[in-house]
């Protein structure tokens, strides 16, 4: 939270969220006050065991759930005021979501894939193209612009998903263990990719189990049982990400 | 987002299940065409023995003897009957020409047109040149039999009332006969031999195709006292048609009837007529209960299979969007605001119910082109319609309350369907 000027809000600002599902005997307290901020660069991993709450806390930022009680301000809009339209918006201009599973849409080419957040945003076909192509050649998958899901590998997808979260040049990028199903040479180009945008001034957040894949954040958050334990930084917010900071140095 | 974005979403996930859409917009095509065939055959055999009906002729009564205990009705079968012989009734008495000039009185029946007396010879021999044919059916009878029985000539001429008085042997045969006996040749004014007796050809019916078991055109007709001298002899008539003045006065003129000749013949009371009435009219109504009821019948088919097309849509459109709710939730996730969504499945329903609508509209007429089972369909305009109407706002509907339903929900929660 250092240096970190006034009138610039955070990309992130969490305020004693709490979800639950169900009622009565069914109830799961899924989030119990959750409360963080995630400044503009940071490059943040969450950790925790499965049923610790992490992929609930992520949907909430990704604005796809909404909290059981709390305040939740993206890049200083309270998502809990908008309407159906502007949530829309919020999401399609302000957030990229990569998803463990992928979720490209199946049939359609991975340039139709990426084009489509652009499409909903209202930009004319011409530049949709140009953008899209851009982000799928940054994350190396300018040679497979018209093949289709099935026809590319997991780690070729989860890039494809990662260009598609892009393309829109999100304030923040939100990462729902995105390496969970990749072999480890397409977990490495993942990682490598993520490791690439922090370096370029992206806001990362990512859900992990692993160590290796936490390894690579500025910064890791540890939950247990819906609340925030442990909350580490491992290299400065304005700095380059850990793995890249001896080549930059 | 336009409109324009909002189809080719559309046609891209119609194309990304080209199957799937071929069979909705076949189940579509079938089902409206089925609605639009049915509906079109069942109008087609209506009109068809609506005009059967019609070609035995309009406003008629026909009036034969009964004096063998009711053998034979409407065919004129009676003519060589002896009329005094062992009936069940002691005064039968047979038609004659003296009834059917008492029922032409227009003061004891006003609303009889016209009265023709029937005499009828089966099976006759006709020759011309050595071409010969047995006409099944010769008709001695005045003039106003043509207009009666709707016997109108095609060529030639009818004979005339001089010709009756004057019993000038000259005939007017159908189109069967005439073909027979003179082939190609124009057969009016040619002598022809029927039953060994010389006739004069005055005119060729108009073809009336054959009715039943029947063919309507093996006929040959002549003046009544023409075919009474020379073949029947002057027995009782077969049959007198009586011609009422309209379609409302058929009734009227049938008790009118009933009464002249209830009074010659001395039937009262209790006594059991020795002739029969035989009313087109009542005739033509029955059958048009009968076919209201048929029309009705078909009606309910084609609803039914109206219904089940209706639900096969529903089913479809229901799993389509069932099955795409994931893919909902991701283009929710990417920020697709809910109108879009819901556009881009309204189009997509909208296209395959069109499409398959359209085409089954265009199998239905094509196929209605076609005699199917012996009938000429007759396309109902109101059909085609409905059966579209109904298909596409089945298809807009069941395509558009599920999407709507899954655009509305929370993305993560689209996005756990599975």
């Amino acid at each position: 939270m250092s240096g970190r000027p006034e009138d610039v809000p955070p990309v992130l600002d969490v305020r004693a969220v709490t979800k639950a599902y169900g009622r009565g005997d069914a109830l799961v307290r899924a989030l119990r006050g959750v409360s963080l901020t995630v400044d503009r660069g940071d490059y943040v991993a969450v950790m925790g065991a499965s049923g610790s709450g992490k992929s609930t806390l992520m949907n909430i930022l990704g604005c796809l759930d909404v909290p059981s009680t709390g305040r939740y301000l993206v890049d200083g809009t309270d998502a809990g005021a908008l309407d159906e339209r502007q949530l829309s918006i919020l999401r399609n201009r302000k957030i990229g979501f990569v998803f463990q599973s992928f979720n490209l849409i199946p049939r359609m080419t991975a340039l139709a894939n990426v084009e489509l957040p652009l499409a909903y945003g209202g930009l004319k076909a011409g530049e949709r193209r140009r953008r899209a192509l851009a982000a799928l050649s940054l994350v190396g998958l300018a040679d497979r612009t018209r093949h289709e899901p099935n026809e590319l590998s997991g780690g070729q997808q989860q890039r494809v998903a990662i260009a598609r979260a892009l393309v829109t040049a999100p304030a923040l990028l939100l990462a729902d263990e995105p390496t969970g199903n990749l072999d480890s040479a397409s977990t490495r180009d993942v990682l490598n990719i993520l490791d690439q945008l922090s370096m370029a001034g992206r806001t990362i957040v990512m859900i992990t189990h692993e160590d290796d894949v936490a390894g690579h954040a500025k910064r890791i958050l540890r939950l247990v049982d819906g609340q925030v334990v442990e909350d580490r930084r491992r290299s400065p917010v304005a700095g380059p990400p850990p793995k890249l900071a001896g080549v930059t140095a | 987002m336009n409109a324009l974005e909002v189809l080719r979403f559309a046609v891209r996930g119609l194309a990304a299940n080209k199957m799937r859409s071929g069979l909705t917009t076949l189940g579509i095509l079938i089902g409206v065409a089925a609605v639009i065939l049915l509906v079109a055959v069942g109008e087609g055999s209506s009109q068809a023995i609506t005009q059967n009906i019609q070609r035995l002729g309009a406003n008629t009564l026909t009036i034969s003897s009964n004096t063998m205990g009711g053998g034979g009705g409407g065919g004129g079968v009676r003519m060589a009957a002896p009329q005094q012989d062992s009936g069940p009734r002691t005064q039968a008495k047979g038609l004659t020409v003296a009834d059917a000039r008492a029922l032409a009185d227009k003061t004891g029946a006003p609303s009889v047109r016209t009265v023709s007396p029937v005499v009828a010879a089966q099976s006759q021999a006709a020759v011309y040149e050595g071409a010969g044919h047995t006409i099944q059916q010769l008709i001695g009878t005045y003039p106003a039999y043509f207009d009666a029985s709707n016997k109108p000539v095609a060529s030639g001429s009818y004979f005339t009332n001089d010709d009756v008085l004057a019993a000038r042997k000259v005939v007017v045969i159908g189109r069967t006969v005439a073909e027979n006996l003179f082939g190609t040749l124009d057969p009016i004014g040619k002598r022809i031999t029927i039953g060994g007796v010389p006739f004069t050809v005055a005119g060729v019916l108009k073809e009336a195709g054959s009715a039943g078991f029947q063919d309507a055109d093996d006929v040959a007709i002549a003046p009544l006292p023409a075919v009474q001298q020379s073949l029947t002899g002057f027995g009782p008539l077969g049959q007198v048609i009586v011609q009422a003045t309209s379609a409302e006065t058929v009734d009227a003129a049938e008790s009118e009837v009933t009464s002249i000749l209830n009074a010659r013949h001395g039937i009262s009371g209790m006594a059991a007529a020795d002739y029969r009435v035989f009313n087109q009219a009542a005739l033509q109504e029955t059958v048009s209960a009968a076919m209201g009821t048929f029309t009705v019948l078909l009606g309910a088919v084609a609803a039914i299979s109206l219904l089940v097309g209706g639900i096969g849509i529903t089913n479809i459109m229901l799993v389509t969007v069932t099955e795409r709710t994931r893919e909902i939730g991701i283009r929710k996730a990417v920020g697709a605001p809910r109108g879009a969504i819901l556009g881009q499945f309204l189009a997509e329903a909208t296209m395959l119910s069109l499409v398959g609508g359209l085409l089954g509209v265009a199998v239905g007429v094509l196929g209605s082109q076609f005699t199917i089972a012996g009938v000429q369909p007759v396309l109902v305009p109101g059909s085609i319609v409905l059966a579209l109407g109904v298909s596409v706002a089945i298809g807009l509907f069941f395509g558009g309350y599920p999407a709507g339903r899954a655009a509305k929900l929370r993305p993560i929660e689209a996005l756990r369907h599975e």
